[in-house]
């Protein structure tokens, strides 16, 4: 474990009944540092998230994060609330389906605003000022302010995702697959929105993707996966560019050219 | 003042997919940069000049030896070094002019070029006003700046790309056949600015097909040939 590291994953294995979700697995993850984590479906990417970010007991390992005040403290030695206090305030959760980090029945303001109640904030007109500033950071026309998120598309729907999750100003974020499921044209816009978000405002981000382009635009490192472990981890370029275990070679050698 | 010292460094490729045949690159590449200097790779094209050269910006993994880097007031060793201490190193010392574009789509060509400077922590106007000039050096139509240059030319690409590499002022310069493509105005204008970082004291490392080019910058010239590992059959 690294001193100076954000997060600390140790030995974390997570077992479903007999089969492994992942094994073994163990790394730091520094501040202002996005760590990608590709491989194919079934590889173990989305449990080693979930057993990470603290929504899937794991069967051993240990996760560790240093808090704003700096003492490090282990996420499946706390108490439930205070895990579930940290998830709402100091982390942020990117879902691939929108629909699975929003509250549909309520107003795009409302779910910006949402967060920013759960951390103490009362007074209603900062709270609709702040959701407007956010739907203007992640490209939303603020007259959509008070329309529910089943008016909007696909595209629309993961940007106010992100300005829900974001809006609390949050030290780590994770993200499962966050351009999954976009056409390309409103894939490239949210890479160039979440990229400057994430270097404006100094976020760590555990980034899970099967898409290899989107994990070199995005991550500064990169762990590759197969069969619920870590096969090849280091500096993106380095593992695209001159994979060294057969697994990575084959995931790189197979990707499409346009 | 040294730069930048390889010593003993060795390479090969083992590809998995082919039964995992062991290419063997180079053996026992010793290299010494110095401030001021621009030292032309040569060989043969397939010699390896561009695979040294990914190596030395620890694009490439070394199998064997060293390559240190002056990093600020510390040397670091690129073949060990930890990626976030790499990264930092690209970031404030070591500048990479490749024969690629690699950006994200939809970004302006400006911000793209003035994007290095704010990793330096430059303010975002003082780096925009910086790539600029820089663009307008290299006869970018300013009409094109708010545009992604992934839409351009590979002549267009290949000067944003020479102009994201030189806004920055980087210790050390590493050029991968940076006028190649390039009309006979825009070549001087990149062989000025060659000269102009050598005057700075910026240390440089070049790939460059025309001799006339290699004559015009370079301090000496450092053939890989004398590297070349030796494979069976």
């Amino acid at each position: 474990m690294a001193m100076n590291s954000l997060l600390s994953v140790e030995n974390l294995t997570v077992k479903y009944g007999d089969r492994v979700g992942c094994r073994n697995v163990g790394f730091d993850l520094f501040p202002g540092e996005v760590l990608g984590v590709v491989g194919e479906s079934g590889s173990g990417k989305s449990t080693l998230l979930n057993a990470v970010s603290g929504q899937l007991p794991p069967h051993s390992g240990r996760v560790s994060y240093k808090t704003r005040l700096n003492d490090r403290c282990d996420i499946y030695g706390m108490t439930e609330p205070e895990r579930r206090f940290l998830m709402r305030t100091d982390w942020a959760f990117v879902h691939q389906n929108p629909r699975d980090g929003l509250r549909m029945s309520v107003s795009a303001g409302a779910n910006i605003g949402e967060r920013l109640m759960g951390v103490g904030w009362r007074h209603y007109g900062e709270i609709r000022e702040a959701g407007l500033n956010w739907l203007e950071k992640v490209e939303i026309d603020d007259d959509r302010v008070d329309d529910l998120p089943s008016t909007f598309s696909g595209g629309m729907l993961q940007r106010l995702q992100i300005a829900r999750n974001l809006v609390s100003k949050p030290r780590l974020v994770f993200m499962d697959e966050p351009t999954g499921g976009l056409d390309v044209s409103v894939q490239a816009r949210l890479l160039d929105l979440l990229r400057g978000l994430v270097s404006d405002l100094g976020l760590s981000v555990m980034i899970v993707t099967h898409d290899l382009a989107v994990a070199r635009l995005l991550s500064h490192r990169l762990m590759v996966m197969q069969g619920g472990q870590v096969v090849e981890s280091g500096l993106t370029d380095q593992v695209l560019d001159d994979p060294q275990h057969p697994y990575s070679q084959l995931l790189v050698s197979s990707i499409l050219q346009v | 003042m040294e730069m930048l010292r390889a010593e003993n460094v060795g390479k090969s490729f083992t590809l998995h997919v082919q039964d995992s045949t062991v290419i063997s690159v180079f053996e026992h590449i010793d290299f010494t940069l110095n401030k001021g200097d621009c030292i032309a790779l040569t060989g043969a094209s397939g010699a390896g000049k561009s695979t040294f050269m990914r190596m030395i910006y620890a694009n490439y993994i070394c199998q064997e030896g060293s390559i240190r880097v002056r990093h600020g007031a510390d040397w670091v060793d690129m073949v060990s070094a930890p990626p976030h201490e790499i990264l930092d190193v690209r970031r404030q010392t070591m500048g990479y002019v490749s024969q690629f574009l690699r950006v994200i789509p939809r970004v302006a060509t400006l911000d793209i070029v003035a994007d290095p400077l704010k990793a330096m922590g430059v303010e975002v106007e003082v780096a925009r006003g910086r790539a600029a000039v820089m663009l307008r050096r290299l006869n970018i139509p300013e009409a094109l700046w708010s545009l992604s240059p992934l839409t351009f030319s590979g002549g267009e690409q290949q000067r944003v790309n020479i102009a994201r590499g030189f806004v920055a002022d980087y210790p050390i310069m590493l050029l991968d056949e940076p006028t190649a493509s390039l009309d006979a105005g825009n070549r001087a204008v990149v062989l000025d600015l060659i000269t102009e970082a050598k005057t700075r004291g910026t240390a440089l490392i070049g790939i460059f097909h025309d001799e006339d080019v290699r004559e015009a910058v370079c301090t000496s010239e450092f053939d890989i040939t004398k590297f070349r590992a030796v494979n069976d059959g």
